[in-house]
């Protein structure tokens, strides 16, 4: 195996299109891989020396986090904790205080986890990432980048640079939870992200939710502008809510979960979230 | 395979080592280094029992490779005495009883004295989250969670 820690973006491109080479961000997913021989790169791609890989910081239209910045770090930003958060809870529930000093967004994404928990948060904030390649840099909703379980739409040669939320207008709240079996340390049966936005008459403005675990990919839930818009979310528009979010179940069955449990868990976890983002934006 | 020098400091001293790509830091720590103090409990990130500060962030040396430790700042358990006198946390841990087979104990003390270094003042909940990623068969937890708020208390009161 070979190692190597290329300095530009093009030079993790050009190492990273070889047959056999894998990137290496915080290695919480990558050397698990290693020692139980689910993958054996032939390369393997440092990439924490590429310019602006590491970091977080504010631009003028919002937020931008490296993709090889430890959570550790991202939760330790004031000002981003108050604008985001949900994606900050979301992120928090990565593994324990030693998993958080090295995982990162980029390998939580690129892993392509169904039950990943900072994805359904940055997809429900409308977070972007941009993406580097040989030839070139390229913008895309987080969204589009997991396709199937441990698969991306990432080309060869490319990576993730980084992460863009935008500044959350005034008014905007977000939450995240995660149901596991334990208080700590286990794979999400469901987790949900939901962002909201309401004007002055805290009527909402914009809704978005995305829950994990439920289905091969984050699943965004459909048809909640219709319900929820230009008014106070009620029992009635809440009830819709829980069963748009059921009828988007197609989870697996497990020893975490039955598919009927994970189905009415993630109606439960919708409901929670959207309660928790709708009082944080009207504070907001 | 040739293997890949690695330049690096640990507990305030420079360490010059080869290692093949495919050694984590606690392989090197351990068998080419001779520094046996961080543990290997699972070697896939849950026990916490390999611990250690790397450029002032805890992590699992099971997860670090070896190469990737080139110009770092790595604290183990060895770098929590000084000669003979040991760091309060390690003469709470002998006191109260806080260990009994003792693999746990190395990641535990360097994941607690992170935790006191950043926060004086932990609440018992903080403990217990903070050391969460911390596994132990033996104590139950109580004793180790005990010490480490006594330590604190002591701590500020002197
Ligand atoms: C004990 C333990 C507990 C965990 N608990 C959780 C949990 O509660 N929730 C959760 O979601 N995850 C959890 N994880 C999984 C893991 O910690 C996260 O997925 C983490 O965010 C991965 O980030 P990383 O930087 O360590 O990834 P790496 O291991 O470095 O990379 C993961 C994958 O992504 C690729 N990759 C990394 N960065 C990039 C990039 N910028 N561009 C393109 N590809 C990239 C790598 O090639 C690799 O295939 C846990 C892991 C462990 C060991
Ligand atoms: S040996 Fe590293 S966490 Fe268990
Ligand atoms: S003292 Fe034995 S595992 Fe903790």
């Amino acid at each position: 195996m070979n190692y190597v820690v290329p300095k530009t973006a093009l030079e993790a491109s050009k190492a990273l299109v070889q047959e056999g080479a894998f990137a290496l961000a915080g290695g919480t997913d990558l050397l698990v891989k290693l020692k139980t021989k689910f993958v054996s790169p032939s390369m393997v791609v440092d990439i924490k020396q590429v310019p602006k890989i590491m970091g977080i910081e504010a631009t003028a239209d919002g937020w931008w986090i490296g993709a090889a910045t430890p959570c550790a770090e991202i939760v330790e930003h004031e000002s981003f904790c108050k604008d985001w958060p949900g994606v900050v809870e979301a992120l928090s529930l990565i593994g324990s205080t030693q998993i958080q000093g090295r995982a990162t967004l980029g390998g939580n994404l690129c892993n392509a986890s169904p039950a990943a928990d900072s994805v359904p948060a940055l997809i429900s904030a409308r977070g972007t990432c941009i993406i580097s390649g040989q030839s070139r840099e390229r913008e895309e909703p987080i969204e589009k980048i997991v396709t199937s379980p441990g698969v991306t739409a990432l080309e060869k040669g490319e990576f993730i640079l980084g992460f863009k939320l935008p500044k959350p207008q005034s008014g905007t709240g977000d939450a995240y939870l995660r149901l596991i079996p334990r208080s700590e340390m286990d794979i999400a049966v469901v987790g949900a992200g939901t962002t909201v936005s309401v004007d002055k008459n805290k009527k909402i403005t914009s809704i978005r939710v995305c829950l994990g675990a439920i289905a091969p990919t984050q699943i965004v839930l459909d048809g909640l502008e219709d319900i929820f818009i230009g008014k106070e979310p009620d029992e009635n528009s809440i009830n819709k809510l829980v069963s748009i979010a059921e009828a988007a179940c197609k989870p697996i069955k497990d020893k975490r979960g039955t598919i009927e449990y994970r189905t009415k868990i993630a109606g439960v976890l919708s409901k929670r979230t959207l309660t928790i983002a709708y009082e944080r934006a009207t504070n907001h | 395979m040739s293997k890949t020098h690695v330049a690096t400091h640990i507990n305030g001293d420079s360490y010059e080592f080869l290692c093949n790509t495919q050694q984590t830091l606690l392989d090197v720590l351990r068998h080419e280094l001779d520094l046996k103090g961080s543990k290997e409990g699972c070697a896939t990130g849950d026990c916490g029992a390999c611990s250690v500060m790397m450029d002032d962030r805890l992590v699992c040396a099971c997860l670090v490779l070896g190469v990737e430790a080139d110009g770092k700042k790595i604290e183990t358990v060895e770098g929590l005495s000084t000669g003979s006198s040991l760091d309060p946390l390690q003469q709470k841990f002998i006191d109260l009883a806080a260990l009994q087979c003792g693999i746990c104990t190395p990641g535990v003390l360097v994941a607690a004295k992170a935790l006191l270094e950043k926060n004086k003042n932990p609440s018992e909940e903080e403990v217990r989250f903070w050391l969460a990623g911390n596994l132990c068969r033996c104590t139950g937890y109580d004793k180790i969670v005990r010490a480490v708020l006594e330590v604190a208390a002591e701590a500020r009161n002197t």
